[in-house]
């Protein structure tokens, strides 16, 4: 597939959003039941939101531009009973929405308690709208994996491992941005946010891992003989059917050289791995806040390759049509 | 439940690609509105097709065989570009099969034309709206045309008359004839789209002549007279036959 600059940043931006939104919410759910210290409403929680909103407006922008026709995008809500896609662009202004009021009942302090715990952990508003909002964050990873992962056709991406790999990309250069942020802000929690960055990165270099150990096997199903239906060893084409390329050859072939192909990939093995891995641990052992900034701007650098990368490596059947001119 | 689709026989298509030519000529004033030609007559010519002609060599030379493939959207039964679009631009018509776009709420976003494994969807650079073959939807129906033009275009083209159109649910259709009996297939069947559109593989014209029935070896039985009486001392399968 042709990786698309504007999926690429969508997909990147939300999921770092979505990251830094549960690591957020993750430190007030555990200062409820009393093992983290609580944070500054007005300067963590509601600063941090609006980073929040900020990551996942700039992933939507971008996503307008993946669209032939984008004054029609409202029309994209229509068929979420079948479509991934529709329902992604029901959750992501859900998300939006959810993240904004959780934002602002930090800021304006509308925080009463609602009820009490048998802990003595006190359920208050921003608890539970934060809980709804971690829900969508959660269906919002769903629905975008899905997105890739329900097209049986792309074999590459028709596997769980993809959805396990969107959640878990976004939710490690989130906590690792959640990590910085904090450290910026002077909060207690540096190092709890930066033991689950790290966490998280292993694990999805475990995922990743896993998906490009599979894809590096994966048999295609079609072949030049069920394409035209041609019982034959030996099929060659001749011709395609137009000289000078169409959609078919612009959209489904990434068109990058064997030798780009390869260094993207190992490139971003690097980039989202162990540099930021590097980056957080003597950034976290040296209190440096710097350090942690260029742990997630690594990452994210990486993860922009990974995503160029997970489309290029899709390899789709209609390319059996278009093998010469 | 009817399913208008197109069988083409691959043994008689000669590749001419009037059939192309006369798909964009109707379809290009279509409701759909006009399909994009790009740079037609300089380099790097572009443009949007619902049909094209491609070409296969099988074999190996010398014995290689020149196959000419026409192939546009194949109207599944069970389409995957439908459900996966997220404004229902795309859809399947209940009262005939025929999957079409919908150029109104078309938002270009090329998801369908990932989910087909045919590349039948070609997005139109000029109008950003995804299109494909209508089997002519605005000709079939058209009862301004005398009944034998109500059909598509490229059918009507064909100078070979590799081109069926008709509903392959219906046994004594034409379309259903020929696939029954000239061993029509459908393409891809791994994914389960069920293709309506058919092919009808090359046939080669060849019987399987034995060495003895050229040459007559023996008249046995002597054709032309009655059955002489076996002389009692021939061998017998039994006593039944033997006097």
């Amino acid at each position: 597939m042709h990786p698309a600059f504007s999926v690429i940043f969508l997909t990147t931006l939300i999921g770092a959003g979505q990251g830094l939104f549960l690591a957020l919410y993750t430190g007030q759910f555990y200062s409820v039941f009393k093992l983290l210290p609580a944070q500054d409403s007005v300067h963590f929680y509601a600063y941090g939101s609006l980073l929040v909103f900020v990551l996942l407006v700039a992933g939507l922008f971008a996503s307008f531009f993946h669209l032939g026709r984008p004054e029609r995008a409202w029309r994209s809500a229509a068929r979420w009973r079948t479509s991934w896609l529709s329902r992604e662009v029901i959750v992501l202004p859900a998300l939006m929405g959810s993240v904004a009021a959780w934002g602002l009942i930090h800021f304006m302090g509308w925080n009463p308690v609602l009820f009490s715990l048998i802990a003595g952990a006190e359920v208050d508003l921003s608890l539970l709208v934060g809980g709804v909002a971690t829900l969508l964050c959660f269906t919002l990873f769903l629905c975008t994996g899905m997105i890739y992962a329900c097209i049986k056709m792309l074999q590459e991406w028709a596997t769980p491992l993809t959805v396990i790999n969107y959640t878990l990309f976004g939710s490690a250069s989130g906590f690792i941005l959640a990590t910085a942020f904090a450290a910026w802000q002077g909060s207690g929690i540096v190092n709890f946010l930066g033991g689950w960055s790290m966490v998280l990165t292993i694990l999805a270099f475990l995922t990743r891992g896993a998906s490009l150990f599979r894809n590096a096997r994966l048999k295609h199903k079609s072949t030049l003989e069920t394409a035209i239906g041609i019982r034959h060893a030996a099929i060659q084409q001749k011709a395609q059917g137009a000289m000078a390329g169409s959609f078919n050859t612009r959209h489904f072939f990434h068109g990058a050289s064997k030798r780009k192909y390869k260094s993207v990939k190992w490139v971003f093995l690097l980039l989202v791995f162990p540099l930021p891995l590097l980056l957080l641990s003597t950034g976290l052992s040296a209190g440096v806040p710097g350090l942690l900034v260029a742990a997630f701007l690594v990452q994210y650098a990486g993860l922009l390759m990974e995503r160029w990368f997970f489309f290029a490596q899709a390899n789709h059947p209609q390319n059996l049509y278009y093998q010469t001119v | 439940m009817k399913q208008l689709a197109l069988v083409i026989d691959l043994n008689v298509c000669v590749g001419c690609h009037a059939c192309v030519t006369s798909c964009k000529e109707w379809n290009t004033s279509g409701t759909a509105g006009w399909m994009a030609d790009e740079n037609p007559y300089s380099k790097d010519p572009t443009g949007t097709f619902f049909n094209r002609v491609q070409t296969f060599e099988v074999g190996q030379f010398p014995n290689t065989e020149t196959v000419h493939f026409p192939k546009s959207c194949l109207h599944c039964e069970d389409p995957p570009c439908v459900p996966v679009c997220p404004t229902g631009a795309s859809y399947k018509r209940e009262s005939d099969g025929i999957v079409l776009v919908d150029s109104e709420k078309c938002i270009g976003c090329s998801y369908c034309s990932w989910a087909c494994p045919y590349g039948a969807r070609e997005l139109d650079e000029e109008q950003k709206i995804m299109k494909k073959c209508t089997l002519c939807v605005d000709r079939i129906y058209d009862e301004t045309l005398p009944e034998q033009e109500r059909k598509p275009a490229c059918v009507m083209a064909c100078p070979t008359e590799a081109r069926l159109f008709g509903d392959v649910n219906d046994p004594q259709s034409e379309v259903a004839i020929a696939i029954r009996e000239s061993g029509g297939y459908q393409l891809m069947p791994e994914w389960g789209t069920k293709p309506a559109n058919h092919y009808l593989p090359r046939r080669k014209a060849s019987i399987t002549i034995h060495e003895d029935e050229l040459v007559r070896a023996d008249n046995p039985l002597k054709k032309e007279r009655k059955l002489p009486m076996p002389d009692d001392k021939d061998p017998t399968l039994d006593e039944i036959t033997s006097w």
